[in-house]
């Protein structure tokens, strides 16, 4: 999520769509499109399944909205509603207990990285080329569920140890354990690769 | 006290994230700036994180923004009749 929200008065927003002016609810959720199309595809891992999920998910939020208390950010909550829908179809699709398989139940092992003896920075115009993109994302939708989604609400979409805590029941330690996880498993996962992407030459011959 | 490698992978995310108490952040810190290992690792992690948080990668659908607005749409104009 970024900041943008940050000039927009969300409440106001959300008291003049519960007071009528329903069309306004089209603004309030734009920022948010991207944060829940991205934790949906997290759990569902198929494109048109995520974009079913987030549908459902913003319009149940249109549907619930007098139920919001501002107790959270608004994106705080539309990411929990994503996160029970998301979850509810897994459930019915039968998919959690096959995902359930591939989570490592013991959390404290170590995790040791990729070694290497140097790196190469790689720049973020590599991320122009399709193929680069497609690698890190597959490499996240790799990750057992439990790191996949706290990777990504805590390093994709910013939010902070203690709303990611909340958004899914874990406490803050644990978040921090498994953040910690998931990156070494996307280290070991990713580095040999994109090195191995990585032009001895300039960018700009690359384009 | 000296750290081994595997310590210090352990410290990795703490030392990006700036949350290291600052006893363990220069012992780790020594580590750092004699292994060349340990580097690699810590940069390489880095910089894997700042391509994914890149709004790049995970990008919309095309078509993705029109067609939940049309479906909102719907839901949207029905809630106007019902309250009318
Ligand atoms: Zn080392």
């Amino acid at each position: 999520m970024n900041g943008s929200e940050s000039h927009r008065d969300e409440s106001k927003m959300i008291a003049a769509i519960l007071g009528g002016d329903t069309q306004l609810f089209h603004d309030l959720i734009r920022p948010y499109e991207r944060t829940v199309y991205v934790m949906a595809l997290s759990f569902m891992r198929n494109e048109s399944e995520a974009e079913d999920v987030s549908q459902e998910a913003f319009l149940q939020a249109f549907r619930k909205l007098d139920c919001f208390r501002g107790e959270s950010k608004f994106g705080t909550w539309l990411i929990s509603i994503t996160l029970n829908e998301a979850r509810g179809r897994l459930r019915r699709n039968k998919i959690l207990k096959m995902d359930s398989l591939d989570e490592p139940d013991d959390e404290d092992g170590h995790i040791s990285p990729a070694l290497l003896r140097d790196w190469k920075e790689i720049p973020s115009e590599a991320l122009e080329r399709k193929e680069m993109q497609q690698l890190l994302e597959s490499a996240v939708s790799e990750l057992p569920l439990i790191y996949r989604e706290t990777f990504l609400l805590r390093d994709v979409e910013e939010l902070s140890v203690a709303e990611t805590a909340e958004l899914l029941s874990i406490s803050i330690s644990l978040v921090k354990v498994r953040l910690h996880r998931a990156r070494m498993m996307l280290q070991r996962s990713l580095a040999a690769r994109l090195k191995a992407m990585n032009p001895k030459r300039r960018w700009f011959l690359w384009s | 006290m000296v750290l081994e490698c595997k310590h210090v992978w352990d410290y990795i995310s703490g030392y990006l994230d700036n949350t290291l108490p600052a006893d363990t952040l220069r012992l780790v810190q020594e580590h750092l700036d004699h292994c060349e290992i340990c580097s690699a690792v810590l940069d390489s992690t880095r910089n894997i994180l700042i391509l994914t948080a890149d709004d790049r990668v995970f990008e919309l659908p095309l078509g993705f923004s029109d067609r939940l607005h049309a479906r909102l749409d719907e839901e949207l104009n029905n809630r106007m009749q019902t309250s009318e």
